[in-house]
């Protein structure tokens, strides 16, 4: 019996063998994906046994808090200061739902788990403190973004400014919002306020960041981009005659394209004059004879079909798409299927005003340690050169144009330059739904650089069809975030 | 054959006189490790938790040391040359296991009145009852093949034990439970694991050359006649009936595996092992099929993260405990286990907050004194001098191996989970009694295998034989 008995002895001794290559392969191997799976509550609670470092504006003022709870396997919870204000730039961190945004992308940092706080844990370790998170200050004007949120007040929208010379994100606002605070914990009103906020039960769509992740037709805000790549073809100038008929009839199709109230300024009309009263007509023909080919490669170089735009949350992709002739016709109007966020027209806005050089949008300036250390800094980086100094230049001009006797008067700032573009880009089909309004501008100040460069879509509104436009109802908010950071820069 | 000794003089001279060392201080010196090592344990859960040592902490240390010198002085007086290694081992685990339910009783998520609150002073008094019943089988077991005379009664004892849960109602999805009101609830199959294999040893002991010898050859197996078949088919077909009415894999599995090693023991047939594990594989994929219980079980265990309904699963808290847990662990009474939920914690997934608290390196230790016991076992057998006592003993042993891989091997995601509790530390009366007399039953073995021979009659004729061991 005994012969049996060895190989049963032997594979009781393989079954246990078995475990333990099991075990060591559950808790060595798959260890880390195991503890860091985003259904480990462990995660979420490492993440609230300390208060959680803060969200900062470029002067410093935290938009975030902390507050002690009790009773749940959380010992802090996010708090945040006038939240809907600040929630398209924090995003969220709730104990039920996860992190998004800023809190996501910068937990390593706020909970004080980076890497590179290794060293001021280990002396809080040694000294018997409790783990500190770090701040992450952001570029932020609370000023501006207060005047943008405000500006957009109840109506469908958002705001995206920067400063032209370094990519800094000034504003980023979006309408309607949410607070996130609302639902930061982890109880019943929490699980209602954030199912509330969802797309099913809200059309509204409150947790869409609609100035990076929403796209829309641009409209006539894109002329710019149609004159650049006129300018930069060299075919064009900006105060020469065009030959431009009205109505145009677009190319290959029947359809005549006219113009707002039938200027009769738009016939033949230069740059310049086509800018100043938004002629359809001229960029639609403008960009046909460029070309898809151009007229894409244009939009590109101003920061369009970049899909990876992390500023650092990640943009929505801006697509001027490959398309037959008419169609290209109306996508150098900023109709068809051209599609953009507004950061990204903020961006357009930016590097006319820059003299023609676009950089990177940023919105965090550092990342600073609880002992106040700079853990690290955003250096401004430059993504391209879109048009040349001189050719910017003249878009300028003509953009000031607009402000000072065109579609955009209502965007002056007395003793200020200003240029701008409106825009009122049709919506749905034949044009059925409410209009998307649009104003891209900038600001220059006394030593002839500007400081802000601002894009504003209101999406959908109660006012009648004909009264919307960029400059009746987008206009407006343009300026107050440009006199904020006006304001802030004296 | 070492069986074939006891027969061919009629008495033991085969043996020398004075023989094996009987050990007993050696275990005396592993069984002070065994208490110190749990009492350290309490006093780590107890300054984690409060910062300061528990109140209970003398009281368990005396009480353990309490139970571990009885044990020991009764193994000294009754079982002198058992074998050293297993009381010390079973102490270690039922005094970690009483720690760790402690530990657990220390979250009030998972002890709240509706969930039966605190379970380790229950868990103590069961404890003691198992140890009763250790001191108990020593002293009146004098000889293991006393239960050779009571094959077919067992056979009727551990039927009806196993089939009595049908007529209870099911809980925690598995119907393993009789629930007598005003005493609790007991699981007859921990019971029935011992009386079955005391059956399997005395039936098999007595047909093993039939079964062994008439046989015809086929394709290289030998083949069993068909009337031989008639046991083994009416084991499958109670194996499988307790996993169709009674929802427990694991009990199922225990049962027929315990019966396909003992048949191969007696009588040394592959085709036995070979005829066992087809009949299994048929009648596990068969019932997995259809029974829905059966095929949730596998669901999780290929996607042990997979969400239910929106939530996260007990298996996956259970992975996540083992994960977080790492190569050293969280430290005792610093883990998040309670997450897993229920009291499913304490008696199910004990190992998942092993895993959490003691790392991998704790589950290791684990699982190698799980191993040692085992081994002992299997020692046990291979010394024991008689075929009964090799296969109770390899039974005993056996069942003991395959209810730990059931087990650990579940909750770690090796194979689909199965409602089985981990011997001496999970949570439950009737597992930690009845492991209590399986390892009193496999003591008496070995004492008998190791005990030196009564001294021969003097016998001028007789050479001393080659001793055999």
């Amino acid at each position: 019996m005994n012969k049996p008995l060895r190989r049963v002895a032997v594979f009781c001794g393989l079954l246990i063998l078995a475990l333990l290559a099991r075990v060591n392969y559950v808790q060595f191997v798959q260890a880390d994906e195991l503890s860091e799976h985003e259904d480990n509550r462990r995660v979420a609670i490492e993440r609230y046994a300390q208060p959680r470092g803060n969200i900062l504006t470029s002067d410093g003022k935290p938009i975030t808090g902390s507050t002690e709870t009790e009773g749940t396997d959380f010992k802090y919870k996010r708090t945040y200061k006038n939240g809907p204000v600040w929630a398209p730039v924090t995003g969220y961190a709730s104990q039920a739902f996860g992190a998004t945004q800023l809190e996501a992308l910068n937990d390593g940092i706020l909970t004080g788990d980076d890497d590179r706080l290794f060293f001021n844990r280990t002396v809080d370790m040694l000294t018997g403190k409790p783990q500190k998170g770090g701040n992450v200050v952001t570029t932020l004007n609370s000023k501006a973004q207060k005047a943008a949120f405000e500006g957009l007040g109840d109506k469908k929208g958002a705001v995206a400014a920067i400063d032209p010379e370094s990519g800094a994100v000034l504003a980023l606002a979006s309408t309607p919002s949410y607070d996130p605070s609302s639902f930061a914990g982890n109880g019943d009103k929490d699980s209602e306020a954030w199912s509330g906020l969802q797309k099913e039960k809200n059309e509204d769509q409150p947790m869409l960041n609609r100035a990076l992740r929403q796209t829309y037709p641009p409209g006539s805000t894109f002329k710019v981009v149609t004159a650049a790549a006129a300018l930069e073809s060299g075919d064009y100038g900006l105060d020469d005659k065009t030959d431009s008929p009205t109505p145009y009839r677009l190319p290959d199709s029947s359809t005549d394209l006219g113009n707002d109230g039938d200027n009769p300024a738009c016939k033949n009309a230069s740059i310049r004059v086509a800018m100043q009263w938004s002629c359809n007509t001229v960029f639609a023909k403008m960009s046909d004879e460029l070309g898809n080919d151009k007229m894409r490669e244009m939009s590109e170089k101003f920061g369009y079909g970049n899909g990876e735009l992390d500023i650092p949350v990640r943009a929505a992709e801006s697509d001027y798409p490959k398309d037959n002739r008419p169609q290209n016709a109306m996508a150098g109007i900023g109709q068809a299927s051209n599609r953009a966020t507004p950061l990204e027209m903020a961006m357009v806005a930016s590097a006319v005003a820059n003299d023609g050089s676009l950089m990177k949008p940023y919105m965090v300036d550092k990342l600073v340690a609880p002992n106040l250390n700079v853990v690290e800094q955003t250096k401004p980086k430059q993504l391209g050169e879109p048009v040349s100094s001189d050719n910017a230049q003249k878009l300028q001009e003509a953009m000031e144009t607009v402000v000072e006797k065109g579609t955009g008067t209502t965007a002056q700032i007395p003793g200020v330059t200003v240029g701008g573009k409106t825009g009122t880009a049709q919506h749905g089909e034949n044009n059925n739904q409410n209009p998307y309004a649009w104003f891209i501008s900038y600001a220059k100040g006394e030593d002839g650089s500007s400081p802000v460069a601002v894009a504003v879509v209101i999406e959908s509104s109660d006012t009648s069809r004909d009264e919307i436009a960029g400059s009746k109802l987008a206009a407006p908010v343009a300026k107050d975030v440009m006199k904020a950071i006006l304001d802030t820069k004296q | 054959m070492s069986s074939n000794l006891n027969i061919n003089t009629g008495s033991n001279t085969t043996v020398s006189p004075g023989g094996l060392p009987s050990r007993r201080n050696t275990e005396l010196a592993m069984l002070v490790f065994a208490v110190l090592i749990p009492v350290f344990a309490y006093a780590n859960v107890g300054l984690a938790k409060d910062g300061s040592l528990p109140a209970g902490m003398l009281g368990y240390g005396l009480g353990l040391g309490l139970l571990a010198t009885v044990c020991h002085v009764v193994v000294r007086r009754w079982a002198p040359y058992a074998d050293p290694l297993m009381l010390p081992i079973s102490t270690l685990l039922n005094g970690l296991g009483l720690v760790l339910i402690w530990r657990l009783d220390q979250e009030p998520n998972i002890t709240t009145p509706a969930l039966g609150g605190a379970m380790a002073p229950g868990q103590l008094i069961w404890s003691t009852l198992g140890v009763a019943l250790f001191i108990g089988v020593l002293l009146f077991l004098k000889d293991h093949r006393v239960l050779q005379r009571y094959t077919y009664i067992s056979m009727v004892v551990a039927l009806i034990l196993l089939i009595l849960p049908m007529f209870f109602p099911a809980r925690f999805g598995a119907r393993i439970w009789i629930t007598i009101p005003g005493v609790g609830s007991l699981q007859p199959g921990e019971f029935a694991k011992i009386i079955i294999a005391v059956f399997f040893a005395g039936y098999l002991m007595v047909k093993r050359d039939a079964l062994a010898l008439a046989s015809r050859r086929f394709m290289g197996l030998y083949l069993p006649r068909g009337r031989d078949l008639g046991p083994i088919l009416a084991i499958w077909a109670l194996s499988l009936m307790i996993l169709v009415f009674e929802t427990d894999l694991g009990t199922s599995l225990l049962f027929f595996g315990l019966f396909v090693i003992m048949l191969y023991v007696a009588t040394e047939r592959t085709s036995w092992v070979v005829f066992g594990l087809a009949l299994s594989g048929a009648g596990a994929v068969a019932v997995a099929s259809f029974a829905g219980h059966v095929q949730s079980r596998v669901d999780g265990w290929l996607d042990p993260l997979a969400r239910e309904n929106g939530g996260v699963t007990e298996t996956a808290q259970a992975m996540f405990s083992f994960g977080s847990g790492g190569i050293l662990g969280s430290g005792l009474g610093q883990g998040y286990s309670r997450l897993i939920g229920g009291i499913a914690p304490k008696s199910d997934y004990i190992l998942a907050t092993v895993g959490e608290e003691l790392g991998l390196t704790g589950v290791m230790a684990i699982l190698v004194l799980y191993a040692l016991l085992i081994e002992r076992g299997m020692r046990t057998s291979l010394a024991a001098r008689d075929p009964f006592g090799k296969l109770l003993a390899v039974g005993l042993a056996g069942a003991f191996a395959l209810q730990v891989f059931v087990v650990a091997g579940g909750v770690t995601g090796l194979i689909p989970l199965t409602g089985m509790t981990m011997p001496f530390l999970a949570q439950g009366g009737s597992s930690v009694i009845a492991n209590w007399a399986l390892v009193a039953i496999l003591l008496r073995i070995s004492d008998t295998a190791r005990r030196p021979a009564p001294a021969p009659a003097p016998n001028s004729d007789a050479e001393m034989t080659q001793v055999v061991r």
